[in-house]
């Protein structure tokens, strides 16, 4: 766990007056999965569109995979998986129809796409619904292979923005074997999720409130230092003085 | 070259999938052949024509005759005074007061000489005046016939009168059609394509799914490719479609060469098409596309010539038209279905447009930000 993927100092962004990441500071290293939690408006979406190389930063520097997220966003996008919040594949495309674009537009060769989308569509019990267009899929499955298709190519990291929002239980612990099997491929996983038991899944979580990161640690260790039992509490304890919210 | 296979087989999956778009471009233009040449017709017809007859002579009455036979006029009444007729101008139930004076058949005999006096109803412009002038040159046409009938030759001294004579080409019945359908069509070309490409990136950003395509390493120069190409085949069915329903419609085949008339099309779907683009680049949403694409589709349409002649409107009007896509179009249309133009001829137009294509197209890319 020494080999670092994502190394950022300072990181800013700025819309007029308003900071929504105000120099944040920290390392992601290979293999982890790190918890991105903050409450609503923290932040959190902002920085990690910075470091998908999708929003500019203002001010502060990022390295992703090794990649300045100023000069290099394509270099960037080429070893990433991202997951956004608003489910965001063709819902007027199949299931195998939407793996096949992303793996294309991916360069992923025919025969690769073709291997990839049934060990996929296997691992997720979903051979049945292959040619179903994904807007009839539950939302628990979208998600899940949402995800899917978002390490298809491989990616060094992969970035979840809430990923499991609206999805019930069964569906979220299904979900996050899906996140440990790419973890265990050594696919980083960098994950924001408003649900304290997840947060216990992760290695690592960092806590934003207001645009800043308040505490980074191992989930023992921050339990710890706040002297209690549960994430909840952290969470409490550090968010209950934010000022922003939505 | 790869990565576009991909974006156009989702693309035409998507299209295919979608029935609005199939019924839009199948639809729209064969309603809109069959409808609108017929209905917007600049011919002037059923001219509402009160007449105040103060003589009630033979002559008088074969003169309003002639005037309601000619097919143009519609008799709406007969008022015994003007002052009684101009009410029915009021209420626009006349568009013309004829008023025949008394002694009109006895001072046109004996002095050979009489006054009509016509009022016209101004408020439609081009009614009026076309009314106005169809109105006079009857009563100058009976004028000659009764001259003809009364006149002993050498008691009147002839005026020397020059006689014109005239051929109609390219359009030799003056058929109304023949002009608006290449006009129309060139209008329909131009709402589908720049409409279909501006809303469907609006609708990718809108949904979102613009955010995962923009995360990945495609280019932004395929992704443009990816949305050009489907909608410019698109064009081309619409434009095949739109003159196979202007052949069986109304028998009008381009005199031109037809892959003249692809070719520039073709050129000038690229423009259209970079003009929808251009526009979905500066929108967030459906509702604004639309609208922007409103404003500027009323302008070109207004503006391009369909129904006003460029030639006519005001040095401004003019400047502002050689900006106008959709004017190049609708000249060339004409030009090559009615009168045989070949690309020497439309080579002008077809650099102009290629210029356009250019220019939208490359703002378009430049303006389609991957990182914001």
């Amino acid at each position: 766990m020494t080999e670092t993927v994502i190394k950022t100092d300072k990181l800013t962004k700025r819309f007029g007056d308003f900071i929504a990441t105000n120099g944040i500071t920290f390392e992601v290293h290979k293999g982890e999965i790190f918890g991105f939690l903050g409450a609503n408006g923290a932040g959190k979406t902002t920085a990690m569109r910075m470091l998908c190389g999708l929003s500019k930063p203002s001010s502060g520097s990022a390295q992703v995979a090794g990649f300045d997220v100023y000069k290099q966003t394509e270099q960037i996008k080429r070893n990433i998986g991202y997951m956004s919040q608003k489910f965001s594949l063709y819902e007027d495309l199949t299931v195998v129809e939407n793996i096949r674009f992303f793996g294309g537009i991916y360069g992923l060769s025919n025969a690769d796409i073709k291997t990839k989308s049934e060990s996929l569509l296997a691992q997720l019990g979903m051979e049945s619904e292959a040619k179903k267009l994904v807007g009839s899929l539950p939302l628990g499955w979208k998600q899940k292979l949402s995800f899917s298709v978002a390490v298809l190519h491989r990616p060094k990291i992969v970035f979840l923005d809430e990923p499991t929002g609206g999805v019930d239980p069964v569906t979220r612990r299904q979900f996050w074997n899906l996140i440990y099997a790419a973890a265990q491929d050594g696919i980083t996983i960098f994950v924001t999720t408003h649900y304290m038991d997840e947060a216990e899944y992760c290695n690592r979580i960092s806590i934003m409130v207001d645009g800043k990161i308040e505490a980074l640690d191992t989930p023992r260790a921050l339990k710890q230092r706040y002297n209690t039992t549960t994430m909840d509490d952290v969470f409490y304890q550090l968010a209950r003085g934010a000022k922003r919210s939505e | 070259m790869r990565t576009i296979l991909f974006l156009l087989q989702k693309e035409f999956k998507q299209i295919f999938r979608n029935r609005a778009i199939l019924v839009m471009i199948s639809v729209m233009p064969v309603v809109q052949l069959m409808v609108l040449p017929l209905a917007a017709n600049y011919e002037v017809k059923n001219i509402n024509l009160c007449v105040v007859d103060h003589d009630h002579s033979t002559t008088s009455q074969k003169l309003i005759n002639k005037i309601i036979s000619s097919g143009y006029f519609k008799l709406t009444g007969n008022a015994p005074s003007f002052h009684e007729a101009f009410p029915l101008m009021e209420s626009d139930a006349a568009d013309l007061i004829l008023e025949v004076p008394q002694n009109f058949e006895r001072n046109l005999v004996r002095e050979d000489e009489q006054k009509l006096f016509v009022a016209v109803n101004a408020i439609n412009g081009t009614k009026a005046n076309l009314g106005g002038a169809y109105l006079g040159s009857i009563i100058r046409d009976y004028n000659r016939e009764i001259r003809l009938d009364w006149n002993v030759p050498g008691r009147f001294n002839a005026a020397p009168v020059i006689d014109i004579s005239s051929s109609n080409w390219f359009n030799p019945l003056l058929n109304y059609r023949v002009f608006m359908v290449p006009g129309i069509l060139a209008i329909l070309v131009t709402m589908i394509g720049g409409f279909l490409t501006a809303l469907n990136i609006v609708k990718e950003k809108e949904v979102g799914t613009i955010e995962q395509i923009n995360v990945t390493p495609l280019r932004k120069h395929h992704f443009i490719l990816g949305k050009l190409i489907p909608f410019w085949v698109l064009g081309n069915v619409v434009f095949t479609l739109g003159l196979l329903v202007a052949w069986a419609i109304y028998g009008i085949v381009p005199v031109g060469n037809l892959i003249v008339l692809y070719v520039f099309v073709g050129v000038y779907l690229l423009a259209v098409l970079g003009f929808g683009l251009l526009v979905s680049t500066f929108c967030d949403t459906q509702q604004q596309a639309m609208f922007i694409m409103f404003f500027f589709m009323m302008i070109f349409i207004l503006m391009g010539g369909l129904f006003t002649p460029i030639d006519s409107m005001p040095e401004w009007a003019k400047l502002i038209s050689r900006f106008n896509p959709v004017s190049y179009l609708i000249s060339v249309m004409r030009m090559v279905v009615l009168k045989g133009s070949d690309l020497h001829d439309v080579r002008v137009h077809l650099g102009i447009v290629a210029l356009f294509a250019v220019v939208l197209n490359g703002w378009a890319v430049l303006n389609y930000k991957k990182t914001t």
